[in-house]
């Protein structure tokens, strides 16, 4: 700590860092635009000038640029120095040079960074009389619009997408004051998080292209604080409604997990809550029905028949715990396949009894060697990706400390460092989006990719069982493994439940307890496929097959499944089966889909933004989303449809929640496991109101004027202390329940800031959430003993494999109009090889026949997948009814063709 | 000192073609190379450092101060670089050229002994792309020294080796300054870096890296040959040696002449240059390329030196003079020079981009008789808002010298152009 001198008074500050990060981590106000908190400073803009002095004595001090000084012991600085303030305002004065003056028609208007910095230099009258510079936009993609006659050179948008994203179809071009950022030619930007541009760029220039299109200014959006469902990431997302519909979703600060930044499913995935394939109604027969009658039906249903649940992944744990509650715990039934769940149980079984913790999406941001076993981070975990990106400059960066360059001053570390880069390898059966950053690649089948790990393990610690039979190939690449992560001081091992292998997850484990029982501080990290999947095993259900089992035995009759499309869990022929015996299907969702197009009643369910409700993500940290708006009809959370107060004739004491607060205790008392998920966020009695809507909120008497000219009362919230309404009571929200990141002043995103104990830290009162699973000091452990045997290609069974797509995978986002134009056709990829073999070429058909379902798909011929390995796009129609990875067969269906043709 | 000892360009020949190998070796070359590799590398750098020898770039650091930073030793990063600035875009300025052209082999040695000075293992020449003649004569001249031994591994059986590389430039004034070089060479854009860390810690691909300008380098072997006391008599100043002097303009000998450091203004241009040309009076001089202040004819007596060009309120830049007469509008002199400043902006920082074009605006607005009164005072402000500190670079600050210069010297011209709604000279 050093003590610096601001105005003449003495305050603490963090000597490692730069004035500006000081400064405002003090709380002042000091204009910014080139630095950013997770970018650091360039000192482009010059926007941060301050008049340092030498001494006491010195009265004339000099002009530095804040973000570029460091906020050395003794630094006497001032802000409100007449000098500093004036050059303050004529650097605004430059960049308003070329700024078109075209807030009230700009979408970032009222959350402009631009603006808001104007306002607080005090620039206000225009004396540049000449003509602006203007430029030709281009065409972005689907997700973000492109206005470069906005654009102050800040420099922001390349840095991020180059530096920290890794993308590379963003670039600076031309010179002085006509640098354009955009694109070699107009075209969808490439990389998974290019909506952060959005929010990067401190003006119009990019600007969220899906909000356009049902356009609302930030301060006429009623907010709430949420979680993203588009993955098992949990990223903190706060979501915005106006007149009843979701506008739009931008980040929510969570130090831990997202910081700053947002994928493009995450962000733009939110638009299936508007879909016209939403149930808004109860559905009895497939036509809409009363809800009295419907809950009559349901009443009867439970009363008389034998039930049986299904839960679901992509539900909240209150939603699966209130389903679990009403058919008993052992009627509750995965709503996932089986081999997902028992790979998912797996994994959380590690993460329970073993010594290596799972680390946060910050923490593996600062580990320092990482390997991957078996996962495509980028197209699964994409957040993870982007922090794994920066956890490979680890080790490089020290160079920096060493020679005194402080870790801030980007760019000079960046020339510092090069292309130079921390341990990255990367084993799975394809080439991955991370594979540019890694150390090394590997690819191999997942038998292959487990015997790598189980490999690792033995070279770091000789008790860890070795792999019979390796190459020397591969004895060769763990051996370099097992070096890399021995000599890092924070190593990190990752897997998941991508390839459906239950022996990669426990070769992770045995790479990262090797680790621990040599006395590394090793980490372990799962990828979960959805936003709950790690929530839903916790709740221990039994496997769905038992559940195709209970029906055909006739032990059930009634089926309730919950906020699940069964044809994406099962092949066609188990789930119609199931859903065809059984004489009542209830299905409780939020979009219309197979399922619920064979339930005899269906219940329509709240999507994320409009209700209440707790996610587990891989982490297996419990986050609370809160609803943003009362939905339309009879849609409400499926937690409040299964409840006693709803259904009528349930036994008193069953399902006997009314609120949030009664449910979350329920589960409490209930699973030890889920105990914790009450510190998610404070429950409704412990505050005062916090509003959801800005003090600027507009048409609080008008907007439903069509309707009825007397103003409505707000509806009330009994689930949270979030009120429809502008008032909030006097105390600032608890970090958990923040609907948006706003104070006087800062009307932008920036205004994290002003929430942050320390800029770029944790938020005021600790990041939201709570972690469910933490390391005990000592824990009894014992290594795996069984090592997989070698993958053995096989040309008449081929073992085929989900291969995962940001846009397209996820059920919920592929409604989503933007990004559904992003998401592939479906293929088979397969090596070139076995292709030539096959007789097939690139484009041609293979019909792929697994079990009883039969698909004709184009051929991509690849040289990374291993031979006899075949990949087929995860969740994207038509093979999204599949459960992956099977074995099947691949034929050439040129022949045919050609037979049809005579 | 003799008044004829020109080490720098003794051996250009009248006909204009390059000095060979066997021509430059019959001279006395590369003997200064021979010599140095028999010092320690420490010892070459000390010499430089008693020989006074400042950057002839136009900053005028001390070179023997600037290698000293390099880390040496074992331990030190690998490789080291070394890189002559040969990217003379400085308008009015020709002197680098001419070294390169005529006696590219000085080039050569001298980079090499400042190599070993620093142990440098790679060189790059960074050549203005326009330069082609000097790009043909440096490669055949690099080829020649490779052939006989001064260039790449072990050189004389030293033990000690040097690559050299020449780099021709896509073409931008920016990648003239220092850092911004390193960032052309690695194939990014041509924006400054932060400095600290210096290019010396921290510079080409991160590695420890000095970047000379060419007239710097030419005089390094001289030094090691000749001794730092004969280098510190050369000059007529405090710092040593001769200085490349050019001048331009309607003068009657436009030219460049090697001469003491510390020739005054007047026996550069009276002497030298032939005076004005023909009925023409002289009104001010950019002593060392355009963005460097005018100097007026109070200042004639000046001794171009580091010091004394500094007090009479410019700078001695890269030493060649660009003469203004009466003939021509000190507006529209200043707006061309402003013009070509605010096309060469790199765009990185705001006061640059913004106020080059805002001021280039003006001068042209001025020109066509569309200025207003309240246009003098936004150029005023604008030399303040560039002023050192306040912009990234040193480009902006130097760019606006010339037109601060102006507004002080020829405010009288300038009103005219106001008043007179156009420009007297058209």
């Amino acid at each position: 700590m050093a003590t610096i001198y601001i105005e003449n008074e003495p305050r603490q500050a963090d000597s490692n860092q730069n004035l500006l990060h000081v400064l405002l981590s003090l709380g002042y106000d000091l204009p910014y635009f080139c630095w950013h908190p997770a970018l650091g400073s360039v000192g482009a803009c010059r926007q941060c000038a301050v008049k340092q002095f030498r001494n006491e004595q010195d009265t004339a001090g000099k002009i530095v640029i804040a973000c570029m000084t460091p906020a050395a012991d003794g630094t006497r600085v001032s802000i409100k120095d007449p000098e500093a303030a004036e050059f303050r305002a004529a650097v605004i004065q430059g960049l308003m040079q070329n700024h078109p003056h075209d807030c009230p028609v700009c979408d970032e208007g009222g959350e402009c960074h631009l603006q808001d910095m104007t306002v607080m230099t005090g620039h206000c009258s225009r004396h540049y009389r000449f003509t602006k510079r203007t430029f030709r936009n281009q065409y972005l993609g689907p997700l973000l619009n492109h206005e470069m006659n906005r654009c102050i050179q800040c420099q922001r948008c390349v840095r991020f997408y180059r530096d920290y994203a890794g993308g590379h179809d963003l670039n600076a071009f031309r010179l002085r004051d006509t640098v354009y950022f955009g694109r070699f030619e107009d075209g969808v930007l490439e990389n998974e998080f290019s909506g952060n541009l959005a929010e990067v760029c401190p003006t119009g220039v990019f600007t969220d292209a899906t909000l356009k299109r049902h356009y609302t200014r930030k301060w006429d959006l009623q907010m709430a604080p949420s979680v993203c469902v588009h993955c098992a990431a949990g990223c903190n997302i706060s979501v915005g409604e106006r007149y009843g519909t979701l506008r739009r979703v931008v980040n929510r600060y969570n130090h831990a997990v997202n910081g700053y930044f947002l994928c493009d499913r995450g962000r733009f995935g939110y638009e299936f809550v508007n879909s016209d394939q939403r149930i808004r109604e109860c559905l009895l027969g497939g036509e809409p029905t009363e809800l009295t009658r419907a809950m009559f039906r349901l009443g009867t249903l439970l009363r008389d028949g034998n039930c049986i649940g299904i839960g679901s992944p992509r539900a909240s744990l209150e939603s699966n715990f209130a389903l679990r509650q009403l058919v008993g715990p052992d009627h509750f039934y995965a709503g996932v396949a089986d081999e997902e769940w028992s790979v998912t149980l797996a994994a959380l079984e590690v993460l329970k009894h073993g010594p290596a913790p799972s680390p946060s999406l910050d923490e593996i941001e600062h580990c320092d060697a990482v390997l991957v076993l078996g996962e495509d981070v980028t197209n699964v975990l994409p957040l993870m990706a982007l922090r794994l990106r920066q956890s490979v400059r680890q080790q490089p960066v020290r160079k920096a400390t060493d020679l005194h360059i402080p870790l801030w001053l980007d760019h000079a570390v960046r020339e510092l460092v090069q292309d130079e880069r921390g341990p990255l390898f990367i084993a799975s059966p394809s080439v991955t989006r991370l594979d540019d950053v890694a150390t090394e690649v590997l690819r191999a089948a997942p038998s292959g990719l487990a015997r790598l790990g189980f490999a690792v393990a033995h070279a770091l610690d000789p008790d860890a069982p070795a792999a019979p039979d390796l190459s020397s190939e591969v004895e060769a690449v763990a051996g370099r493994i097992a070096a890399a992560l021995r000599s890092a001081r924070s190593p990190l091992v990752i897997s998941g439940t991508s390839c459906g292998s239950r022996e990669l997850v426990e070769a992770a484990a045995q790479v990262a307890w090797a680790l621990c029982k040599t006395g590394k501080p090793a980490r372990l990290s799962f990828c979960f496929p959805e936003c709950n999947s790690a929530g839903l095993a916790l709740m221990r259900p039994r496997p769905l097959s038992a559940a195709f089992q209970a029906m055909q035995r006739g032990s059930a009759d009634t089926v309730i499944i919950l906020e699940n499309d069964l044809y994406r869990r099962g092949s066609v022929a188990e789930v119609s089966t199931l859903l065809d015996t059984a004489r009542h299907v209830v299905v409780l969702d939020h979009l219309k889909n197979r399922t619920t197009g064979k339930a005899e009643l269906v219940l329509p369910a709240g999507a994320f933004a409009e209700t209440d409700g707790t996610l587990v993500n891989n982490e297996l940290r419990a986050q609370r989303f809160f609803q943003a708006f009362p939905p339309q009809g009879e849609v409400r959370a499926s937690w409040h449809w299964l409840s006693n107060s709803l259904i009528p004739e349930l036994p008193a004491g069953t399902c006997s929640w009314r609120t949030l607060d009664d449910i979350v205790s329920a589960i409490a008392n209930e699973m030890p496991d889920l105990a914790p998920i009450e510190h998610a966020a404070p429950s409704r009695k412990e505050l005062g109101k916090v509003a959801r809507e800005p003090n600027r909120y507009s048409g609080r008497t008008s907007i439903l004027a069509n309707i009825s000219v007397h103003e409505p009362k707000p509806p009330e919230d009994l689930d949270s202390a979030l009120a429809f309404s502008m008032e909030s009571g006097p105390q600032p929200p608890p970090s958990a329940l923040i609907p948006f990141f706003w104070s006087p002043g800062w009307n932008s995103i920036q205004s994290v800031n002003k929430f942050q104990g320390e800029v770029g830290g944790p938020l005021r009162g600790g990041d939201p959430g709570v972690r469910l699973i933490d390391q005990k000091a000592e824990i009894a452990w014992q290594y795996f003993s069984a090592t997989p045997p070698a993958f053995q290609p096989n040309s008449d069974e081929w073992l085929l494999l989900p291969h995962f797509h940001i846009f397209g995978s996820e059920e919920l986002s592929r409604q989503a109009p933007a990004i559904s134009e992003l998401v592939p056709r479906a293929y088979v990829g397969l090596n070139a090889t076995d292709a030539a073999l096959l007789g097939v070429k690139s484009g041609e058909l293979i019909k792929v026949t697994i079990g009883d379902s039969v698909h004709e798909l184009e051929a991509s011929l690849r040289t990374d997948v291993p031979r006899g390995v075949a990949l087929l796009p995860a969740g994207i129609p038509p093979v999204d009814n599949l459960s992956l990875p099977a074995r099947g067969r691949l034929s050439p269906l040129r022949a045919a063709v050609y037979g049809f043709a005579k | 000192m003799s008044p004829m000892e020109r080490p720098l360009t003794s051996n250009l020949r009248p006909d204009g073609n390059a000095v060979d190998i066997a021509a430059y070796e019959r001279a006395g070359g590369y003997e200064g190379l021979r010599k140095a590799l028999t010092m320690q590398p420490q010892d070459v750098t000390e010499l430089v450092k008693r020989s006074s020898l400042k950057g002839r770039g136009g900053a005028g650091f001390p070179t023997g101060m600037k290698w000293s930073f390099v880390p040496m030793g074992a331990n030190a990063p690998k490789p080291k670089y070394l890189v002559a600035n040969a990217d003379e875009m400085e308008p009015g300025t020709f002197k680098d050229r001419v070294l390169m052209e005529g006696d590219p082999h000085q080039l050569i040695e001298g980079m090499t002994v400042a190599a070993y000075a620093i142990q440098a293992e790679v060189g790059y020449i960074f050549l203005r792309g326009e330069y082609r003649c000097s790009a043909q004569r440096l490669r055949a001249a690099v080829a020649e020294a490779k052939e006989r031994g001064f260039l790449g591994h072990n050189i004389l059986g030293s033990g000690f080796g040097f690559e050299l590389h020449l780099h021709i430039s896509a073409g931008r004034y920016i990648c003239g300054e220092e850092t911004a070089l390193l960032n052309a060479l690695e194939g990014k854009r041509a924006h400054p870096r932060t400095k600290p860390p210096f290019p010396q810690v921290s510079g080409l691909w991160g590695k420890p890296t000095i970047v000379q300008n060419v007239e710097t380098l030419c005089n390094v072997h001289h030094i090691v040959n000749k001794g730092p006391e004969w280098f510190r008599t050369l000059s007529r100043s405090g710092d040593g040696g001769t200085k490349l002097y050019g001048v331009s303009g309607k003068v009657n000998r436009p030219g460049l002449w090697e001469l003491p450091l510390g020739t005054t203004l007047r026996e550069i241009l009276e002497e030298h240059a032939g005076g004005m040309r023909d009925g023409l009076r002289f009104r001010g001089v950019l002593p060392g390329g355009a963005s460097t202040d005018f100097l007026v004819e109070q200042h004639l007596d000046t001794p171009m030196d580091y010091t004394e060009v500094q007090k009479a309120g410019s700078r001695l830049g890269t030493g060649t003079m660009v003469i203004l007469d009466e003939g021509t509008c000190p507006v529209g002199m200043v707006w061309n020079l402003e013009h070509f400043f605010a096309q060469e902006s790199c765009g990185w920082c705001t006061p640059c981009w913004s106020g080059l074009a805002w001021t280039e605006k003006i001068l042209l607005a001025m020109e066509y008789g569309k200025a207003e009164e309240s246009d003098l005072d936004t150029l005023r402000f604008q030399t303040k808002f560039l002023a050192p500190g306040n912009t990234f670079c040193a480009f902006a600050p130097g760019a606006v010298e010339p037109l601060q210069s102006a507004l002080k010297y020829f405010s009288g011209d300038f009103h005219r152009h106001i008043e007179e709604k156009r420009c007297p000279w058209r």
